[in-house]
């Protein structure tokens, strides 16, 4: 295998709350360009993971380095900065904002103006208006939302919901795309499209870090997957390694009693 | 039923719709004939010349105006506008549930007060002042105290939410009137500082504008209004507009799509404080006479209540809120005289007073009850802008 350039590691993370050990010593690299699944049945860990690399947790032990950084103690929105973005697993936009705001929310991470700016409306304001909304409006098209913009988020369909929560991460321009359950509701046909958006997503150079329970859909997009349960990792390798791997069908279909 | 209903939104949104559709030019001609409208407001002329029956005698007629000044009315509902623009910031863009607001209006009547008044202990005791200041130039340094403790509060405060910061801002505005109340060293108590300077500007013949009557004053509060609208304007529709809206509506969420919170928390505390110091100092330019009982609790209720009021997050809705919290009890003091409303009632040996002057709070409560049930977004709500794009164009047509 070719030189690969690990984007974000989770080294030997533990989280406990309390006496739970809902993380124990989950060890995990990333790399550059590819989509990797994360899962494991309901409990497993795969949220809390997503929340202590996107700074919501912090980790009880061990590392997480995001571009040879270490992101825990920085602060969440300083975390998005440095190009690690996500969706939620039960959606969370902004629901009395336009589908447009929702975006413009998103590409404001990068962007600088302030009170003083706004306030006497000086050129860095209107360049920047401008420059986030053509964005906004390219990345609504881009995740197949166009001519709602102006709709507010709550009235838009669910699917539409789900796509507009990846247009507004994708906004914050990130070199990671952390997805919790993106498909959760969706029909086959639904399903499909949502596939062929990710597969499109890491073909414009992000990376895609995705939590999915539906099987079918992580085998036949990642392209590798690691496999929590009860908060520890049992298995990685390519989705055929892992389809195989014995402690994984044990975990999700149980393993029979031995008497 | 439904197309009726369907129907009927329609025209309510179409009386929106329409202004909108308006070509430019006519929209900021009748936006400049209705600004005209409200500084005429005062006068007698507006009232003549526009065919409105004046009764003979004094005053005009009490369905209209009421009963007292009209001039003072309208600025006493100018500079509550201003305080529910201010708190409008705080708590309709950015959510943040601000009890405490009449604390940034003390703030700002004081800073007026001690800096112009000949009789300020800054002058008189400790020296720390030769004369007294200019009014004008004591507005930016109220406004700029205002903020400053708008960010004192804040820094600390920010990071509670909800009913928690609620507790700390009442108790912010509370030990401000109780320090003003007890102690002599400076602020003098509820002896309070007399002789507060006034605005400058004189009329041709030497007489200065700002003086007794009240229109002069209305005329200011009424110009420092559409200034301040188009500066929260300014902001509402920009990144910080943005942020304020984000954070009200899902703070975590806003926070991982990398907006800077306690950043812009601060920022709309600092502003909602500027524009009620701003208040306060022009309140304390009329007023002449400053002291801690003017910044009871209930102020910042009946802030809080305007914003409420009039819808929170919309500008038009604080407006609205402002002048009806001010206006609606005034009106409702002279407006029994009209309708011959009895005064007394007797039952049995026992006389009761319900003269609408006596009642006003109570029909004002109960009004404000009535509003809160059947139209809980008030008054004039927040309908979100529709960005002028191109996409829209491509929006389908509603079924009909």
């Amino acid at each position: 295998m070719s030189e690969r350039k690990a984007l974000l590691e989770v080294d030997n993370v533990t989280l406990r709350f309390g006496g739970v050990v809902a993380l124990n010593q989950v060890d995990f690299t990333l790399y550059e360009g590819e989509i990797l699944g994360l899962i494991g049945p309901n409990g497993a860990g795969k949220t809390t993971c997503f929340n202590a690399m996107t700074g919501v947790y912090l980790p009880t032990e061990g590392q997480i380095r995001f571009k040879g950084e270490q992101v825990s103690g920085k602060k969440r929105n300083q975390i998005t900065k440095m190009g690690m973005a996500r969706t939620f697993q039960n959606i969370r936009l902004f629901p009395e904002m336009t589908a447009l705001e929702n975006v413009l929310v998103g590409t404001d991470a990068h962007n600088t103006t302030s009170v003083p700016t706004a306030l006497l409306r000086l050129p860095k304001h209107w360049r920047e208006e401008r420059q986030s909304k053509a964005r906004a409006l390219e990345l609504l098209s881009f995740v197949g939302i166009t001519g709602r913009s102006d709709d507010l988020a709550r009235n838009l369909s669910y699917g539409d919901q789900r796509r507009l929560e990846i247009a507004r991460a994708l906004a914050t321009n990130p070199s990671l795309l952390c997805l919790d359950e993106p498909a959760a509701g969706f029909n086959p046909a639904e399903k499909v499209a949502l596939l062929e958006l990710i597969k499109k997503i890491r073909d414009s150079g992000v990376t895609v870090l995705l939590i999915e329970h539906d099987m079918r859909l992580v085998m036949g997009v990642t392209d590798r997957i690691v496999v929590l349960e009860f908060g520890r990792k049992i298995a990685e390798g390519t989705p055929e390694e892992v389809r195989d791997n014995p402690k994984v069908v044990a975990a999700y279909l149980g393993v029979p009693d031995a008497a | 039923m439904t197309t009726e209903t369907v129907k009927k939104q329609r025209w309510k949104l179409n009386l929106r719709d329409r202004f909108q559709d308006m070509p430019k030019p006519a929209r900021i001609a009748a936006m400049v004939v209705f600004v005209v409208l409200l500084y005429l407001l005062p006068t007698k002329a507006f009232y003549e010349n526009l065919g409105f029956p004046i009764p003979m005698g004094s005053g005009y007629l009490p369905l209209y105006t009421t009963g007292s000044d009209m001039a003072g009315v309208l600025f006493q509902c100018g500079y509550y506008i201003l305080l529910a623009l201010g708190l409008n910031v705080v708590l309709g863009y950015a959510g943040l549930l601000d009890l405490g607001f009449f604390g940034f209006f003390a703030v700002g009547a004081y800073t007026v007060a001690l800096l112009t008044s000949p009789e300020s202990k800054l002058i008189t005791e400790y020296n720390w002042l030769e004369s007294p200041w200019p009014w004008l130039l004591t507005v930016p340094i109220a406004i700029a105290l205002a903020m400053l403790s708008g960010v004192l509060l804040g820094w600390p405060t920010l990071r509670l939410r909800g009913d928690y910061l609620a507790i700390v801002t009442l108790g912010f505005a509370e030990i401000i009137r109780i320090v003003a109340k007890n102690q002599d060293w400076i602020l003098n108590g509820d002896r309070g500082i007399p002789s507060v300077g006034h605005p400058p500007g004189t009329w041709p013949d030497g007489e200065p504008i700002f003086e007794l009557e009240f229109t002069p004053y209305y005329w200011l509060v009424l110009t420092v209004i559409i200034g301040v609208i188009f500066l929260i304007r300014n902001l509402a529709n920009s990144r910080v507009g943005r942020a304020w809206v984000a954070i009200r509506e899902d703070e975590d969420a806003a926070e991982l799509m990398g907006v800077p919170t306690f950043k812009f928390k601060l920022w709309a505390f600092a502003i909602g404080a500027a524009i009620g110091g701003l208040s306060g100092s022009l309140w304390a330019g009329q007023a002449n006479f400053v002291n801690s009982a003017t910044f009871s609790l209930e102020n910042s209720i009946l802030v809080l209540a305007a914003v409420l009021l009039g819808g929170a997050g919309s500008i038009g809705g604080a407006i609205l809120g402002g002048f009806l919290v001010i206006y609606l009890p005034e009106w409702l003091r002279s407006v029994g005289d009209v309708f011959g409303w009895p005064t007394q009632v007797q039952v049995g040996n026992i006389h009761i007073d319900v003269s609408p002057t006596s009642l006003r709070f109570v029909i004002f409560g109960a009004l404000l009850i009535v509003v809160m049930i059947y139209r809980p977004q008030g008054l004039w709500p927040n309908r979100r802008r529709a960005a002028e794009l191109k996409d829209r164009q491509k929006e389908v047509a509603p079924v009909e």
